[in-house]
């Protein structure tokens, strides 16, 4: 049995890398994934407290969190596609439509 | 001990892909390495004996979100996007600020005697079910309007992501 603090700490290295990506780079797929990176860090956290407590709930939560990502990615990726063909680029840094 | 190593072998693992993930120049292989990263948090699940999530995430995440992310990483165009510089010109500040926020948790996490204080671990009381069948037990009975709205959101999603790649609006 590893202590949970283990897989806290895993899961926030998970989650920093992944608010790096989604701070640093122009490429919106690639923030779209940072973002998958993210949900996934918040996932280990549920998973090794719900296996702490002996407790199924933080399982149901993860399974309702992936539900999420995947109506995330679903819209999120159909945006960039609409984006794509108006603006023809993929730099979040170039789409400044709402930029006074 | 054994499950130590599985334990660090993974994470190595899922850290060093992640950082792949967002440094990479070519789309295609931040997909590629994002792939390795679920693989390896789904092998997390696997060590903590949550079958059904592990399978949930093998199936859905690698089998279907990855799939989706190499078709539009593939209808966009990635040529272009190669040459062009890789990071917002804000990065050193995203860094740092980033890298606050992992310190933060560590000295929270390992603060000693003030660190992170969970309650004892309750003692497993009833015959465990097995962990497909309590996550259904769980997901259909006490969760039940949790899992209808999530269907509602996935339905109301698909709906959404037509209307978003249809060429023009009416």
């Amino acid at each position: 049995m590893i202590s949970p603090e283990y897989y806290i700490f895993l899961g926030s290295g998970l989650f920093t890398i992944g608010v790096i990506g989604v701070l640093t780079r122009r490429n919106i797929l690639i923030i779209l994934m940072s973002i998958e990176l993210i949900l996934n860090a918040v996932n280990i956290n549920l998973i090794a407290l719900s296996q702490y407590f002996h407790s199924v709930d933080g399982q149901v939560f993860a399974i309702l969190v992936i539900t999420d990502a995947a109506a995330e990615a679903a819209v999120g990726l159909g945006l960039i596609i609409a984006l794509f063909r108006n603006k023809e680029t993929v730099n979040a840094d170039e789409i400044d439509l709402l930029k006074w | 001990m054994l499950e130590l190593i599985t334990f660090g072998i993974l994470s190595v693992v899922m850290l060093v892909s992640a950082i792949l993930v967002i440094t990479r120049r070519n789309a295609v292989h931040s997909v590629i390495w994002l792939t390795v990263t679920l693989f390896a948090v789904a092998g997390i699940y696997l060590l903590q004996h949550a079958e059904f999530v592990f399978a949930v995430q093998v199936i859905l995440y690698v089998g279907g979100i990855m799939v989706l992310f190499l078709f539009v990483v593939m209808l966009v165009d990635i040529d272009t996007s190669i040459k062009q510089a890789r990071f917002a010109r804000q990065w050193q500040v995203a860094l740092v600020t980033a890298v606050l926020v992992l310190a933060q948790v560590g000295y929270v996490l390992y603060n000693h005697g003030h660190g992170l204080n969970l309650p004892p671990r309750p003692m497993v009381s009833a015959a465990p079910l097995g962990n497909t069948q309590a996550v259904g037990m769980a997901l259909y009975q006490n969760y039940m309007l949790a899992a209808e709205i999530a269907s509602l959101l996935l339905l109301v999603a698909m709906v959404g992501a037509v209307i978003m790649a249809k060429r023009k609006l009416q």
